[in-house]
């Protein structure tokens, strides 16, 4: 894929000031109109085959996630393993799409997934903060790449997009797009919960689109507000908005504060009714989620077996 | 003036999680007095409310099962002395759900608040009743403690309303157990009450969860239960018991079977404190540490 976008608005990133007149004139959101969607959304009853189907849907768009100080190389092989195998019990529950990790510890994750459909994702530039030289970022991410990550999780320079430097953060992501070369897909992180306004997470998500991520992230689940209902529902009109115009499909990630398949279920919803059951795939949207899995795998042994089932019969990670 | 009042009617609601919610379903039921006397609508838990309840009891274990003895005293006599204050909301309640005259729903009240006091004592002093130090033979020390089971489902017995209730859920919860209640079906209204009180008396919330409703309804999924450990069937006839027997063996949960009570007021014992104990038993080495040859 190239990296920029050839398409109808590949004019808008001519210069700083066009780019800022296009994210400009975005239309403003509608901040009490969204979260109202949002919620009305979350209130579809889905049972029975449609609750199954469900949540093996998203166990299949589950991001196995550990991204702490503590990590350890014996820790991603046991998260590998049950990302290859989410309940040993139950052979018939979908992988989950991709562990994701630290780039130091994409050689073990690799190792742990080989032979399945896991991908292995990382981090990198300098996540969390994404406060280092340009340099770093890109080393970081050529590191995870050449370690084998099939996916980069990269995190958008909020500084300069807060005051208004938006070409600086175009360039950026050009350039790590340009690092992770053609065999790994890139994610942009946003971390929506600095970005203070609606507005400017429409911004940052046509920012990143034209830039040429792949995915656009919501955030990286260390910050208080992280995923939300209405949040997600704003990037995928983006998304859609963006196809629409210019026939490119991006895919979506919420990340951090989902943690019941209640929660998951919704998020599926929104998909479903904003994006379009072209998004209702693995390829096209993710979870970011490290608890998430083990409530999504006690509710299906509870469809299977007919007993709630409890903290006792899923892994402790 | 009096008649002038418009009277207000009370909403009970169940108690899970230190929170009043309504049943998850929005049903209700009406509970009647012994003469089919209308008193109040009782919600009609689902097996969703349950489930909830169970959630709630084991968020709550961690905490109350590691709080000290002397302190889960402290709150057990607390939880008393904000009964004795509604003693005669209790009694009017006790009176009505069980037929009674107002002297006689008066003993059972009495009876129950001493009981609760009477729990509370126990606390600290149920360890050194059944746990201990074992001599054995070899360079060791051995020491066996009473521990918590865990998340206990109690059904209420069904004819004492509320000196059964309170004989049922205080043993459950002075040894660090956290308890979901099945209140009786006929007569609920004094354990849903008893929510108000355990709310303002300290205790945590989730450590004790009242729900209402059909009994054969509510136990089937609790008894099933993955995450539940021990399942009081005191509520249970003989045919549910059963049945539920069949279900807790699943998961290979402690029972304790309904067993025949003529009279809640006798003297209780330690049994239904010991009943949802497991000993924890705990090896020492002695040998010798220094040159005089002793470990201590």
């Amino acid at each position: 894929m190239p990296t920029t976008a050839p398409h109808a608005l590949s004019d808008v990133t001519a210069s700083d000031g066009t780019l800022r007149r296009f994210l400009h004139g975005l239309p403003g959101v509608d901040g009490v109109g969204l979260e109202a969607r949002a919620a009305s959304l979350g209130t579809r009853s889905i049972k029975t085959t449609a609750k199954a189907y469900a949540i093996d849907l998203a166990i299949s768009m589950v991001d196995l996630t550990t991204l702490e100080g503590a990590d350890t190389p014996g820790k991603v092989r046991a998260l590998g393993a049950k990302a290859v195998h989410p309940d040993p019990t139950d052979r018939t529950t979908p992988a989950t799409a991709a562990v994701c990790v630290y780039p130091d510890m994409v050689a073990a994750a690799k190792e742990a997934v080989a032979g399945s459909s896991v991908k292995v994702a990382s981090v990198a530039t300098a996540f969390p903060a994404g406060r280092a030289p340009i340099a770093v970022k890109l080393a970081d991410v050529r590191e995870a790449v050449s370690a084998g990550a099939d996916e980069i999780d990269m995190v958008i320079d909020r500084g300069a997009f807060l005051t208004g430097n938006y070409m600086k953060v175009y360039d950026e992501i050009t350039a790590v797009k340009e690092a992770c070369g053609t065999s790994a897909r890139l994610k942009v992180i946003f971390e929506t919960g600095e970005l203070s306004t609606y507005d400017n997470i429409r911004r940052a998500s046509w920012l990143g689109m034209l830039a040429g991520a792949d995915f656009i992230k919501t955030s990286t689940g260390k910050v208080a507000v992280n995923a939300t209902p209405a949040n997600t529902l704003l990037m995928l009109e983006a998304v859609r908005d963006f196809r629409a115009q210019t026939g490119v499909q991006i895919g979506v990630k919420p990340a951090g504060g989902i943690r019941t398949s209640k929660d998951a279920v919704k998020f599926l919803v929104l998909v479903n009714e904003t994006a379009g059951e072209d998004w209702l795939d693995n390829h096209w949207f993710r979870f970011g989620a490290s608890s998430l899995l083990n409530d999504l795998l006690m509710q299906r042994q509870k469809l299977a077996t007919g007993r709630y089932s409890g903290p006792d019969y899923v892994t402790v990670d | 003036m009096s008649d002038a009042r418009l009277s207000v009617l009370k909403t009970y609601k169940l108690y899970v999680g230190g929170k009043f919610p309504r049943s998850e379903s929005g049903r209700v039921y009406e509970v009647t007095d012994s003469k089919d006397n209308w008193l109040a609508n009782a919600p009609l838990s689902s097996r969703k409310d349950a489930r909830d309840a169970v959630v709630a009891a084991r968020k709550a274990f961690g905490g109350w099962s590691g709080a000290t003895a002397y302190n889960r005293g402290q709150i057990l006599y607390r939880v008393a002395e904000m009964l004795e204050g509604r003693r005669d909301q209790y009694v009017r309640e006790v009176a009505g759900a069980e037929g009674l005259s107002k002297s006689k729903a008066a003993e059972q009240v009495d009876a129950a608040i001493d009981r609760w006091v009477w729990y509370a004592g126990w606390t600290d002093k149920i360890a050194q009743v059944t746990g201990g130090g074992n001599p054995v033979a070899g360079p060791f020390f051995n020491l066996s403690s009473p521990e918590p089971t865990g998340v206990v489902a109690v059904l209420a017995p069904q004819e004492s309303s509320f000196l059964g209730l309170v004989s049922v859920i205080a043993p459950v919860i002075a040894t660090g157990n956290t308890a979901v209640v099945v209140a009786s079906e006929k007569a609920p209204l004094p354990a849903l009450s008893l929510g108000e009180v355990l709310a303002t008396s300290d205790l945590p919330g989730g450590v004790v969860n009242i729900l209402s409703g059909r009994t054969a309804e509510i136990a089937a999924p609790l008894a099933a239960h993955q995450d539940v450990n021990a399942i009081d069937l005191a509520g249970a006839d003989e045919t549910l018991a059963k049945e539920l027997e069949i279900a807790a063996a699943d998961n290979l949960k402690r029972v304790l079977r309904p067993q025949p009570v003529d009279n809640w007021s006798a003297t209780p014992g330690t049994d239904r404190m010991t009943a949802f104990l497991e000993t924890k038993t705990v090896w020492h080495p002695t040998g010798s540490l220094g040159a005089s040859g002793s470990a201590y």
